[in-house]
């Protein structure tokens, strides 16, 4: 089976059943999504499947077929993308504004936090804290870092859309 | 395929293979051979200055620091202890992984002590080292040391100079420690006492950095453990009747694994080890052997305790009885879990003869030792590597998963690599226990508390990790008593001047229970939710304001001053507690309360907001005070403080471990929920900075505080105390049903 990851073809050998994320994280060696739950209760494992924040942990890997998966490795490039800027920034604007925000603290559902920010401001390029709190709500932390992803996710928007001025 | 070589690459790097300069160890004889570094178990002798530092020739120094980073941001602090001591930037030092062949044992990350221990460690180290670079440098320049600067480790001498690097590259010291060198004084300070950045987010955001969920080795099987779903009575265990290993025939990459009642499953695809653990049909023991959620607090009160006095002074029962405003009330909390947000993973692979296990573990030493006992090997055969997992806030699964992955291995005969399902850490955690607590204080018509009584019951933590007990039967056993699992002092009353004081203790046998263990801030929360409501409530009595009162009650500076700050940031202005009650459906209140845990002094303020019609109870802005000694990274703390308010109202609001006569029905995060982004309150966290005060915890510290201050602004809210948390609607209801 062909998938696309990333902008890229990979041959992977895994049974049509088996969810993306064991074949992102195991065939692909993809550190970005990760286990949290397995029940798409928590967010953890979240992708991008054409531009739509998808858990990968309850997504057979078939279900991916023809379409393209965005994976936090590959956000830059799906931004730069997006933008049409000339070169693929080191990071996507909200992965540097959670440092910036020095937001993190253990840092392991920052990939789901930050894919799903990253699909709100595609489609909100300015969401009031009201709506980054319900985009946000099916992202679980359990270290307590909402208050900061809030305002990183803000600090994100504003930084967007000063590079589009 | 290209990706695979370069992960196995940076695993090796990351991993087994760093060799890094060279240490000593005394023989037997007293003479010192040199040792490859990594090459021999530990842990390294403490008193070498090579155990805690190596300088490289381009000079850089790598500082071997004996805790683990477990999102805190302990590693960028106690590096910039170590560049401060040494005259380095943080851009030249770095560090490494803990592992028992590597890294000096400094006791594990508990207690939220890795600076308030750690700290002094590294300084001394960093400052011993310093004093040894400038004795060879004043030898090289031939100058005294009086007339010699350093500036990012090139000592200068005039318009002569040689670097750290130059000095010793990459040689040992050789040195043990003198206890002489000088250490800095604040006034000096640049790097501590700075928000440095921390090191570890530019990986975590990116996707590069290494968790233990990441970990694969070359040849491994995938685990998993096959369990009932929840726990039962800790005592208990769990027993397996009978197993169909004819049940996962159509998973043929998959077997089954057992050693006693410890049953799991390997397979070389991931996805085929799910589905077998799933699919696998043991019939398992369901004698019930619990009292179920709904009867705890009666099981609890009617065991036969073991009861000790933890504090007694003057006659707290005569006090009571003869002062004219007097509470007593009766409150309970139930079973939290620690709930990492993804479930504790291990890889171990196990030899005949020796056996090497990664893991998230606290305590690398404490997790080797309990290794060993359970793969029937010698300590100095085991060698134990950390790898972050996902925030632990005390003692979840990661040492029986990683047990667990190590019996995998012992009996698979492969290196293992389990990673527990959500089921399996929510249902097999070792919770925060459950208390129930009475407090009986009274105070003068003057506003001083005169007297104070506490009994709390409640077991202790769980010995025995779960697959030590499934697979070797070792009886569950409770640890012998420590400050932590009993009736803290400091967050009873202990912030108050109190002439007559009574703590008691009542220790529930705790086999009959859940198993548990240390969670964030131990029982300080249900300590704080009830004592700090009495308090509060004699405030009320008075006519006072409850902030004013407290103020009254307190002479020591350093509680009087979080709690001014904590105060002062919520802009507090002075009335009566539940002075302003309201009609509406939804209405607002504030509460102010106290507590920490060990060490530390922590205040809080809440601002909530109840709704009658629905008992819906949301946080809206949530401010902490925190005073920790010397803050080395107030960056850090702040962030520590925001998180802890955070968790609290998610523990205050949400969280309880339910369970039936046979087992635990928290088993992910519908049955257990959390608190979301809809629902989480602004935090204001306020750092009491003390530079002249040695350091303590600010991990834990400000929960108890915040839990007590939630109570009272329910109170403010509405003129109802809460008896119990969490503050679910149901239980809302019936609370100001019963007014």
């Amino acid at each position: 089976m062909n998938i696309k990851i990333n902008e890229r073809l990979w041959n992977v050998a895994a049974t049509p059943d088996t969810p993306l994320l064991y074949v992102l994280s195991n065939e692909l060696l993809l550190q970005g999504p990760r286990f949290g739950c397995g029940l798409a209760q928590c967010g953890s494992c979240s992708v991008l499947v054409n531009g739509v924040e998808t858990r990968s942990c309850v997504t057979p890997v078939s279900a991916v077929e023809g379409k393209s998966v965005t994976t936090l490795e590959g956000l830059p490039a799906w931004y730069a993308a997006q933008r049409k800027l000339a070169a693929t920034p080191a990071l996507h604007p909200v992965q540097q504004a959670m440092i910036d925000e020095q937001a993190v603290q253990c840092g392991y559902c920052y990939n789901g936090m930050i894919v799903k920010a990253s699909e709100l401001l595609s489609k909100t390029p300015r969401p009031t804290e009201a709506q980054i709190r319900t985009a946000m709500n099916g992202h679980l932390c359990r270290c307590g870092t909402y208050p900061r992803i809030i305002l990183a996710v803000q600090r994100a928007a504003r930084a967007m859309s000063e590079a589009k001025a | 395929m290209s990706q695979n070589s370069t992960r196995r690459r940076d695993f090796l790097k990351a991993g087994g293979a760093l060799v890094v300069g060279f240490h000593l160890r005394s023989t037997v004889h007293g003479q010192e051979a040199p040792v490859a570094r990594g090459s021999i178990a530990g842990p390294p002798d403490a008193t070498q200055v090579d155990t805690w530092l190596a300088i490289h020739s381009d000079n850089t120094a790598t500082v071997y620091i004996g805790f683990a980073e477990l999102g805190q941001g302990n590693s960028t602090a106690l590096l910039q202890v170590a560049a401060e001591e040494l005259d380095l930037d943080m851009s030249q030092l770095n560090t490494v992984r803990l592992d028992t062949n590597v890294t000096p044992n400094q006791g594990g990350t508990y207690s939220s002590a890795s600076i308030q221990r750690g700290g002094p460690q590294v300084r001394t180290a960093a400052a011993e080292a310093r004093q040894a670079l400038l004795l060879l440098a004043s030898k090289k320049l031939d100058v005294s040391v009086g007339q010699l600067a350093v500036k990012r480790g090139i000592v200068s001498a005039g318009n002569r100079s040689v670097s750290y690097g130059e000095l010793v590259g990459d040689k040992p010291f050789h040195l043990a420690f003198t206890g002489t060198a000088p250490i800095k004084k604040p006034p000096e300070y640049k790097i501590v006492a700075t928000a440095f950045p921390r090191n570890d987010l530019p990986d975590k955001v990116s996707g590069k950095y290494v968790y233990m969920q990441h970990v694969r080795v070359p040849g491994m099987l995938h685990g998993r453990v096959v369990r009932p779903r929840g726990q039962g009575a800790y005592g208990a265990g769990a027993k397996v009747l009978a197993l169909d290993e004819g049940s996962i025939r159509n998973i043929p990459g998959a077997r089954v694994v057992r050693k006693g009642d410890f049953v799991g499953v390997v397979a070389e695809h991931e996805w085929d080890a799910v589905r077998a653990a799933r699919q696998l049909k043991i019939t398992w023991d369901t004698t019930p052997s619990l009292s179920g959620s709904d009867s705890l607090y009666d099981a609890m009160r009617a065991a036969k305790t073991d009861d000790r006095i933890v504090l007694q002074r003057g006659n707290a029962a005569d006090a009571i009885g003869a002062a004219p405003h007097k509470v007593a009330y009766s409150c309970r909390a139930p079973y939290q879990m620690h709930a990492p947000f993804g479930p504790n993973c291990a890889l171990a692979d196990v030899k005949p003869d020796s056996a090497l296990v990664m893991c998230s573990t606290q305590d690398v030493y404490g997790s080797r030792g309990t290794l060993a006992r359970v793969l029937g090997l010698a300590v100095n055969k085991v060698r134990v590597q950390y790898y972050e997992g996902s925030g632990t806030y005390g003692h979840s699964c990661y040492d029986d998963v990683a047990q667990a992955a190590a019996l995998l291995s012992q009996l698979a005969g492969k290196p293992v690599r389990l990673q527990f399902m959500r089921w399996d850490e929510h249902g097999w955690d070792n919770y925060g226990p459950s208390h129930l607590g009475e407090v009986r204080a009274a105070a003068s018509a003057d506003g001083k508390i005169v007297g104070y009584e506490y009994e709390g019951w409640q077991h202790h933590w769980s010995n025995v990790e779960t697959s030590e007990q499934l697979a070797l039967g070792k009886p569950a056993a409770e640890w012998q008593p420590n400050p932590a699992m009993q009736v803290n002092p400091r967050c009873c009353g202990g912030m108050y001047d109190i002439p007559n004081v009574r703590l008691v203790n009542h220790h529930v046998p705790g086999l009959g229970f859940l198993k548990g263990a240390w969670l964030r801030s131990p029982l300080d929360l249900s300590f704080s939710f009830t004592s700090e409501q009495a308090i509060d409530q004699l405030a009320f009595l008075l006519k006072l304001d409850p902030y004013e009162f407290r103020q009254r009650n307190i002479t020591d500076a350093r509680w009087l001053g979080v709690l001014d700050g904590a105060a002062k940031a919520a802009k507090w202005a002075p009335r009566q507690a539940a002075s302003n009650l309201q009609a509406a459906k939804i209405v607002t209140g504030r509460g102010i309360g106290m507590g920490t845990h060990l060490a530390s002094y922590g205040a809080a303020v809440a601002e909530i907001e109840v709704n009658k019609e629905t008992g819906m109870v949301i946080a809206k802005h949530l401010y902490g005070a925190i005073d920790a000694g010397l803050v080395v990274n107030p960056g850090n703390v702040e962030s520590q403080i925001s998180g802890q308010l955070v968790q609290t109202a998610s523990r205050m609001f949400k969280e309880e471990v339910t369970f039936s006569r046979t087992n635990v029905t928290s088993l992910d995060w519908v049955s257990y929920p959390i608190l979301r982004f809809e629902e989480c309150p602004q935090v204001t966290p306020v750092v009491v900075q003390r530079l002249n005060e040695r350091s303590s915890g600010a991990g834990e510290e400000v929960m108890a505080a915040c839990a007590g201050a939630i109570a009272n602004a329910f109170f403010d809210a509405t003129g109802v105390r809460m008896s119990e948390f969490p503050f679910t609607p149901k239980r809302v209801l019936a609370a100001l049903k019963q007014g």
